[in-house]
């Protein structure tokens, strides 16, 4: 069948071309809808990974009771590291919390003479997921000999908010534009099948099996798919990297870190290969089908 | 071999177009099956090539019932009989080379093989040096010639011609007549479909009439029109 498989893919590649303009058309709405999918999802992608950081970088603050013992104090690691959601514990003395606040802002030995007395023993938590932090946060209040908790709730909150929506964009628009591309490329392609359906006639005529129609079709959308997927991928490249570049030089965006596309180009490329493909042979599937009953 | 046992067809919309039909065609005969504009020949056609299947009676070709066979045999059935039709049914946009190349891709041809086996049947059917043109490049008794070659080019043990002159004037009629008898004369069967009484009455051919759906007539020699 290695002859038939040359003769598939040059008809294919010449369905192709025979309509021109309705492969063009084809893949211009699917490059559109591959990147609105694509940005979509690199959105929700990068605003994941700045919750994650946030995740590694903003932890709660537990100042413990002055009333407590140093033992007392340090003793109350071992109930908050046991509460659900903590990830990590760490117990930061009334000394290393002054260390740390003199080595931040003494530039001219002016808090040299500091006191550790006014710092109090405190522990940095580290939380395992940022969705439950109020919870978390209400939790440890509750825990005796905790006077304060300081966490800084409406910036995860603002990065949840922004993640959860972008997801929910992505999917729903991933869905929809699915749906679109899948029925573009099958009516471009049973636009060339009802031009060729005299064609289909005198092939089934002279006994060509379903499978041996069906396979020019198929590869005519599993090209267009490629070529959609393709084209795409590259805009995307450009798009990302203006807009990582435009964020970077940005005065008040440029505390979000945007992943560099070099280090997720091959999930891309793979996502954009995948769904160019599916949506080009799904189409030409759907499109043939009821060309077949001749 | 061609059998029809007591063959009813009767369409979905009520048409009874064939009733108890029976007859047998042997391998390498020439036959023609005539009768008036509506008499249950296109039908005939239709149950050889699997189109429609009998209401009622069996339709063999080759030992193999055509009316109990699988959608999914039924394309290798076709292959063992070539069919030309009256419109010749040629693909515009390819050149003969490849309306008929595209028959043998259909059976799996390799390259070698259908680059030797064209020109020898475009030869047959006496269109070489024609590979290159396009149908409407072509007269009409081309055209029927190179649907002629397409129909033979997967050598087939049958051929059924579907009013293969209708389009043509008598001349060219005799022509592809001519030609059809030629290829009998190498072993095909042919079975040709006409209302030409003209035509048949110059072949001294064995003549298969069909009448309003039943048998009319079975015999050789002319076509005679009762009534």
């Amino acid at each position: 069948m290695k002859h038939n498989f040359t003769y598939f893919i040059r008809e294919g590649i010449r369905n192709m071309f025979s309509h021109g303009f309705m492969s063009f058309a084809a893949v211009g709405i699917t490059v559109a809808c591959l990147l609105i999918m694509g940005t979509f999802s690199l959105v929700a992608y990068n605003a994941n990974e700045n919750l994650k950081d946030l995740q590694r970088e903003n932890a709660i603050l537990a100042f413990v009771d002055e009333s407590l013992t140093d033992a007392e104090a340090k003793a109350l690691g071992a109930k908050l590291s046991s509460l659900s959601n903590v990830a990590e514990c760490t117990f930061v003395s009334r000394q290393e919390a002054r260390d740390n606040y003199v080595s931040q802002y003494d530039e001219d030995d002016l808090y040299a003479d500091l006191d550790a007395g006014i710092f109090r023993h405190r522990y940095v938590i580290h939380l395992t997921d940022m969705e439950r932090m109020g919870a978390t946060v209400a939790a440890i209040r509750q825990v005796e000999g905790v006077a304060k908790v300081r966490a800084d709730e409406d910036i995860s909150n603002g990065f949840m908010t922004v993640r959860n929506i972008a997801g929910v964009i992505s999917v729903a628009l991933i869905a929809v534009l699915l749906v679109v591309s899948v029925f573009i490329i099958s009516n471009t392609i049973k636009l060339t099948t009802f031009d060729r359906k005299d064609e289909i006639a005198i092939m089934k005529m002279v006994g060509a099996t379903d499978a041996f129609i069906r396979w020019p079709f198929v590869f005519e959308g599993l090209l267009l798919g490629l070529i959609s997927a393709l084209v795409s991928f590259g805009l995307q490249w450009l798009l990302y990297r203006a807009i990582a570049q435009g964020i970077s030089m940005s005065d008040t965006l440029q505390i979000l870190r945007v992943v560099s596309f070099e280090q997720i180009y091959r999930p891309v490329a793979a996502a954009f290969m995948a769904v160019g493909v599916g949506v080009g042979v799904g189409g030409s599937l759907m499109a043939i089908r009821r060309f077949l009953r001749v | 071999m061609i059998q029809l046992k007591d063959v009813c067809k009767t369409y979905d919309n009520g048409t009874c177009a064939l009733q108890g039909v029976s007859f047998t065609i042997e391998d390498g005969e020439f036959v023609f099956l005539v009768g008036p504009s509506g008499s249950g020949k296109s039908t005939i056609i239709k149950l050889l090539t699997g189109e429609v299947i009998p209401t009622k009676g069996v339709v063999m070709i080759n030992g193999i019932s055509m009316t109990h066979i699988s959608e999914r045999k039924l394309p290798y059935m076709r292959r063992a009989t070539g069919v030309i039709f009256q419109d010749f049914r040629l693909i515009p946009g390819r050149t003969v080379y490849d309306n008929l190349a595209l028959a043998m891709h259909v059976v799996g041809s390799s390259r070698r093989e259908i680059q030797n086996r064209i020109p020898y049947v475009l030869d047959l059917v006496g269109l070489s040096g024609k590979e290159r043109r396009y149908p409407d490049e072509l007269s009409g008794g081309e055209q029927q010639r190179v649907a002629i070659a397409r129909a033979l080019v997967n050598n087939p043990g049958t051929i059924v011609a579907d009013e293969p002159t209708g389009n043509l004037d008598p001349i060219r009629s005799l022509e592809i007549m001519t030609l059809l008898e030629r290829i009998n004369a190498l072993g095909t069967t042919v079975v040709v479909v006409t209302h030409e009484r003209g035509l048949v009455n110059q072949f001294d051919k064995r003549v298969i009439m069909i009448e309003s759906g039943v048998l009319a007539g079975d015999g050789m020699g002319t076509y005679e029109v009762k009534g």
